[in-house]
């Protein structure tokens, strides 16, 4: 107990002593961080081994790339937009077909979306993350016929090569649609339409609001990119092709 | 209500300022300057663990978590009394995420010693059960206020609030998310349930000030910062104005690079500093606070120096 005595004291002097702090003065800035900081030795060597296994996968070849893709290759169609379009398409139908018991008709993603070109030579996963950086995932979405015409106005107007599949559209000069037919046939009254494309578009990205209240919504859990690595896996080359899809007369 | 003066200091050259804010300290604060705590930030680093290349066409070599941990610690050196904190969206952004499900970021934040983060929306990205999966990997803790996690996995593991003491002074932080619905798969945030933040951190900056009795009480903001086209959407710039007794909001979500703190008045007409650095660790937001006796602040004045 005796020992107690002069701590207290002292803590009592201490806190009798102590005025009331208050921020006289605040400083703020930001500080950029550059090549000027040296690195963190244990920090960069702690990162090492996570980033060799990432750099080897990131290197696996999974595909031939016959020629430079690029989504401005064409006007309102380009060979890289077909490809994933097509691709997208492709690898969703029998994912919701064992769901749904029904078939994907249309394909619809954005021109923004494509992140990167291909270029001619071997594709590795690498490059499934460049043209594809974002976790966007798959969605199908079945839409009235009323939507359907709404989306094929909204591609004349956008005049912006939007990649699609299962639609072919055809412009009059002025843009104005000159026809327009899913899986080869005209855009049936009373109909519904099912059109695969990405959570970020059906949210209203782009503007694309004809998808944002469907007649039901199928979310397939399926990334972009990893729809994009499994299809390169199953081609030993990739088509790169304009095919007349989308074109003015 | 006592009417504080603040001077508040605007220089339109950073890097000319520093120096200045540098002599300026040498010349009258010795005598006066008592404590000095110092609030270091980053905000939606998206798993940006290596530096952007030489060729990237907008940040080339810039960021990087081992120059952050340099700048860091040689900052703990000069001042001990250094909290670091995170405004959320760890997650997500590089293979490393996709990899190792943010495994790796948690462990180098760790690493650097970070005291504090609140949770963004894409730190569900892997869902609510993908967060939870990653917690052993974090030794510090997470705050949010608006968030009820009481029907999930992350249940007791996040607080609303959390208080440091450095050099004696207490430092109230507590953390804010954004509205999850519609931004997030209800399938990955499960029963999360979102309050209104603006109710709730009025709320929060009450019990911190008047029930903690904290000398700074800060927010951690997911929120974003301002919405231009939806300006009735909860952002820091309004809570800012519509609450009290909060000293900083440093927020996250919009990837505004702000090039420096925002100084906003409060519901009381006082200043709150507003901070957020952009995305991907190529910032760090550096804030801090000298303190005085009381009189000599009402005395004085309170001066901010941006």
């Amino acid at each position: 107990m005796k020992r107690f005595i002069p701590l207290l004291a002292l803590f009592l002097a201490f806190s009798c002593a102590k005025e009331k702090q208050d921020v006289s003065r605040i400083e703020g800035k930001r500080i950029n961080i550059t090549d000027s900081i040296a690195a963190n030795e244990e920090i960069e060597a702690y990162i090492q081994p996570f980033r060799e296994r990432i750099q080897e996968d990131m290197q696996k070849v999974l595909s031939y790339a016959p020629k430079d893709m690029h989504k401005r290759d064409g006007e309102l169609e380009t060979t890289i937009g077909n490809l994933m379009a097509d691709f997208v398409k492709l690898q969703s139908e029998p994912v919701y077909k064992k769901r749904t018991g029904k078939s994907i008709d249309i394909c619809l993603l954005n021109h923004g979306g494509i992140r990167a070109p291909i270029a001619k030579g071997p594709i590795t996963t690498q490059t499934a993350f460049n043209v594809m950086p974002f976790e966007n995932s798959i969605v199908v979405a079945e839409l009235t016929a009323e939507n359907v015409h709404a989306l094929v106005n909204y591609l004349a107007e956008a005049k912006r090569a939007h990649p699609i599949a299962g639609l072919t559209i055809k412009l009059n000069n002025d843009f104005t649609v000159h026809e327009a037919l899913v899986n080869g046939k005209p855009i049936e009254d009373g109909k519904t339409y099912t059109v695969v494309t990405s959570d970020y578009l059906q949210h209203g990205g782009d503007r694309m609001y004809f998808l944002q209240d469907p007649v039901t919504l199928e979310v397939l859990d399926y990334k972009i990119r990893n729809a994009m690595i499994d299809y390169f896996k199953t081609v030993d080359t990739i088509p790169a092709k304009l095919d007349g899809r989308f074109v003015k007369l | 209500m006592m009417k504080r003066r603040d001077f508040i200091q605007h220089s339109l050259a950073t890097s000319a300022f520093v120096t200045l804010g540098g002599l300026s300290l040498q010349s009258f604060t010795v005598s006066s300057a008592k404590k000095h705590i110092t609030i270091l930030h980053t905000n939606d680093v998206h798993s940006h663990i290596d530096p952007f290349g030489a060729n990237h066409p907008r940040n080339p070599n810039q960021g990087g978590a081992a120059r952050r941990a340099t700048l860091v610690s040689k900052i703990r050196k000069e001042n001990p009394n250094t909290l670091l904190l995170d405004a959320g969206d760890i997650f997500q952004g590089t293979p490393y995420f996709n990899y190792y499900g943010g495994e790796l970021e948690f462990k180098l934040m760790s690493m650097m010693k970070y005291d504090l983060a609140t949770i963004g929306n894409h730190d569900f990205d892997n869902g609510i059960d993908g967060l939870y999966k990653q917690l052993p990997n974090a030794n510090f803790e997470f705050v949010s206020a608006n968030y009820d996690f009481k029907n999930t996995v992350m249940d007791t593991h996040v607080k609303p609030y959390k208080i440091f003491v450095k050099d004696g002074i207490k430092i109230g932080i507590f953390g804010l998310g954004v509205k999850l619905e519609g931004l997030v798969d209800k399938r990955m945030y499960k029963e999360t349930v979102y309050h209104d933040p603006i109710e709730f951190a009025q709320d929060m900056s009450r019990v911190l000030k008047e029930e903690e009795k904290c000398d700074l009480v800060i927010c951690l903001s997911h929120i974003g910062y301002n919405y231009k086209k939806n300006p009735e959407r909860p952002s820091d710039l309004i809570l800012a104005r519509k609450t009290k007794n909060i000293d900083l909001i440093i927020g996250g979500h919009t990837h505004t690079f702000l090039p420096k703190p925002t100084i906003e008045k409060n519901i009381d007409g006082e200043s709150v500093l507003v901070n957020q650095v952009g995305a991907y660790g190529i910032y760090v937001g550096r804030i801090d606070f000298y303190f005085d006796d009381e009189k000599n602040v009402i005395a004085n004045g309170k001066s901010i120096i941006v």
